[in-house]
């Protein structure tokens, strides 16, 4: 297998560093930083115990019955239950590994963005434990979509800085933590939240998160006494999906699975669908997938999912779609709305709204699956967060 | 010898730094930015940078983001901002640079787009998102066609790298003042004459320092120790002060074109000193 990226942070055509040149500096120290960090066992132990007794590691594995019966078909499913993880999701893998970083090479203040928020509460829990300065970047609109966790944060010490320029989500607030970061480069460090942003980003955050894929092997051969057949994962920059998959890349016969949004139908123009429905391009530092119009001009994103809301996505996800050692698909709000109360139904787990979106693709998967498949699904997600949303939405329909 | 080489070899012989202005191509409509070219050029400007709009431009600051914004109404596309560089071109010689971010020049077709530029009359191009790294790609197109890539160093940037940039460089090298992104700034950084005369000891390309300057006596100040002067941000805001609206239309008011002319006459004086 080539070595992926490449040392300037290539993958394939995709991923690279399009930055301005006052953040090339920064982003070169930050890669032989984490390399070095990689090899040393004393970063290492921190880690892995900040995993275990922090965020709660090893996360569940844990099987739906009452799913698979409901979806049907003969097959089992297994839940990796990253939604029971510290503050409600994946994310605080990735913040807790990167926050650590920036401690490790002397940084004095951590900026990040959200959409949802749950990277930014990621990020805020992170800074708050190790006792980081934090500023979290986040769009208008989402800050009012979105006021549990942006009390959160606030509570953990981080200060929210509202996004007015653009469309006011997650897009403008990752352009404006750049251009902070190009401001205040010399102590800041930018915690990204998913596989996207210039090398080493993709490679940094998929190394980070592949705790998820490495745990689930060993869980799923203790419980099922085999690998799966099918893995599925939510895909909005990636970061839970390249979680999961990686660590099951070398295997044969193993099908993998990421599920976009495709919000309003991918056919229209809400959707947040960039490898089912985009284009080739550059965006926010790396070349991916993304939405865009004829002249390059970025797109809005839409998805009833606020952490699927990117029209980018993480540029190894683009190298995979390439080559199709990963299928991509997507389901669009409704299903995704269906499959939240389903298995909130069937085994009393409220999945995150973008965790949502790979149960819903369970649904329409499962009768072309032979018996006795083996089906694992990351839950990357609670959905607690997005219960407020859904009872309105719920009671907007009632009252029609 | 092309445009941007002969202005600055000129400017050499008579000791004055050239007065570099920015503008966003369709702020506030295509007609108003093709009357600045020429105004700006008979009140002595010696290159002209002209901003291809870009819906995420995140090296820039506020005004230049909303100039964009405002651009970007009317839908304004390298399309249109070849066809308004043809048109001046019949009327001026001053050397003209597309500053824009690098999506749309990939979308367009990077041969395609170089080739057009050229016959344009474009001279070169300055892409923020695009350092040296990723510049291979483009500089492999554009340099045939003799389409000048200017590259850009910051304050940050080590010395060996400065070096390698300055060598692969074409037209003048874009010293960034400050460690940020654009924008108007009361105060120039302290260091920033002695990072300049750093810089200018490792190459003899031209060297032009831009982001932040926006007064006559920053310009002054400078033009003893650069080649090149920049300022945008402070002309986009004299352009935002003189636009009006008409209805969900936007379009120069009365005296935009003649007030951007004077301040444009004031800091070009700035040079001279």
């Amino acid at each position: 297998m080539n070595k992926s990226p490449n040392n300037s942070g290539h993958f394939g055509i995709y991923g690279g560093r399009f930055v301005p040149e006052t953040l090339m500096p920064a982003i070169t120290e930050l890669d032989s930083a984490y390399r070095k960090a990689r090899q040393d066992t004393g970063f290492k132990k921190e880690l892995n115990q900040i995993l275990k007794n922090y965020v709660g590691r090893p996360t569940p594995l844990y099987e739906a019955k009452g799913l698979a019966e409901a979806v049907g078909g003969g097959i089992r499913v297994f839940l990796k239950r990253e939604d029971l993880a510290h503050t409600g999701a994946h994310k605080i893998n990735n913040t807790v590994g990167q926050v650590l970083l920036a401690k490790r090479m002397g940084k004095t203040r951590i900026i990040a963005e959200t959409g949802a928020g749950q990277h930014g509460v990621a990020t805020a829990t992170a800074a708050a434990l190790m006792g980081l300065k934090c500023e979290v970047y986040m769009g208008r609109k989402d800050m009012v979509r979105q006021v549990m966790n942006v009390f959160r944060m606030e509570l953990t010490g981080a200060k929210v800085i509202p996004v007015i320029s653009g469309t006011q989500t997650l897009k403008d607030a990752i352009n404006e933590t750049i251009r902070d970061w190009v401001t205040n480069v010399r102590n800041t460090y930018y915690v990204i939240g998913s596989v996207v942003g210039p090398h080493p980003y993709p490679m940094m955050v998929r190394n980070f998160q592949s705790i998820i894929g490495r745990e689930t092997r060993r869980q799923i051969r203790q419980l099922a006494g085999c690998l799966p057949d099918v893995i599925m994962a939510c895909v909005g920059g990636g970061s839970n999906a390249m979680g999961i998959f990686y660590p099951f890349l070398k295997d044969q016969g193993i099908r993998m699975i990421g599920v976009e949004a495709a919000g309003k139908g991918v056919e229209t123009d809400y959707h947040s669908a960039p490898l089912c429905a985009g284009s080739p391009g550059v965006l926010h530092g790396t070349m991916s997938y993304l939405l865009q119009d004829h002249w390059g001009q970025i797109k809005g994103a839409h998805s009833l999912a606020p952490g699927l809301d990117y029209p980018g996505v993480g540029p190894e996800h683009s190298v995979f779609k390439d080559s199709g050692k990963i299928e991509y698909v997507a389901v669009d709000d409704e299903q995704a709305l269906e499959a939240f109360r389903l298995l909130s139904e069937t085994d009393g787990i409220i999945p995150a709204l973008e965790s949502a979106h790979a149960v819903a693709y369970l649904k329409e998967l499962a009768p072309s699956l032979p018996k006795g498949s083996i089906v694992v699904i990351n839950l990357s997600g609670r959905g607690d967060k997005d219960v407020a949303t859904v009872a309105e939405l719920l009671k907007g329909r009632a009252d029609k | 010898m092309n445009r941007i080489d002969r202005m600055f070899s000129q400017l050499r012989k008579r000791k004055e730094a050239a007065l570099i202005p920015f503008i966003t191509t369709g702020d506030p409509d295509i007609a108003t930015t093709e009357e600045l070219i020429l105004e700006m050029d008979r009140q002595g400007a010696d290159l002209i940078e002209l901003g291809l709009p870009f819906s995420d431009p995140l090296a820039d600051g506020p005004t230049i983001q909303a100039s964009s914004q405002r651009a970007l109404r009317h839908k304004i596309n390298a399309k249109d901002l070849f066809g308004l560089v043809e048109k001046v071109r019949e009327k001026t010689s001053i050397p003209l640079v597309l500053m824009g971010y690098y999506n749309p020049i990939l979308q367009y077709g990077l041969s395609v787009f170089a080739k057009d530029a050229v016959n344009s009359g474009l001279d070169g191009t300055i892409v923020p998102d695009l350092p040296l790294e990723e510049a291979g790609a483009w500089m492999a197109v554009a340099k045939p066609q003799g389409l000048a890539n200017i590259l850009l160093v910051a304050p940050n940037t080590p010395a060996n790298r400065v070096k390698k940039i300055a060598k692969a460089t074409q037209g003048f090298l874009y010293y960034v003042s400050v460690t940020g992104i654009t924008g108007a700034r009361s105060q120039l950084p302290t260091e920033l004459s002695q990072g300049l005369d750093g810089i200018k000891q490792l190459t003899n390309k031209p060297v032009a320092v831009g982001f932040g300057i926006s007064t006559p006596a920053q310009v002054s100040m400078l033009s003893a120790v650069t080649d090149g002067i920049i300022v945008g941000s402070a002309i986009i805001k004299l352009i935002e002060a003189h636009t009006i609206k008409q209805g969900n239309d936007l379009k120069s008011g009365p005296g935009l074109v003649k007030k951007v002319g004077e301040f444009i006459g004031e800091l070009k004086k700035a040079t001279r000193i």
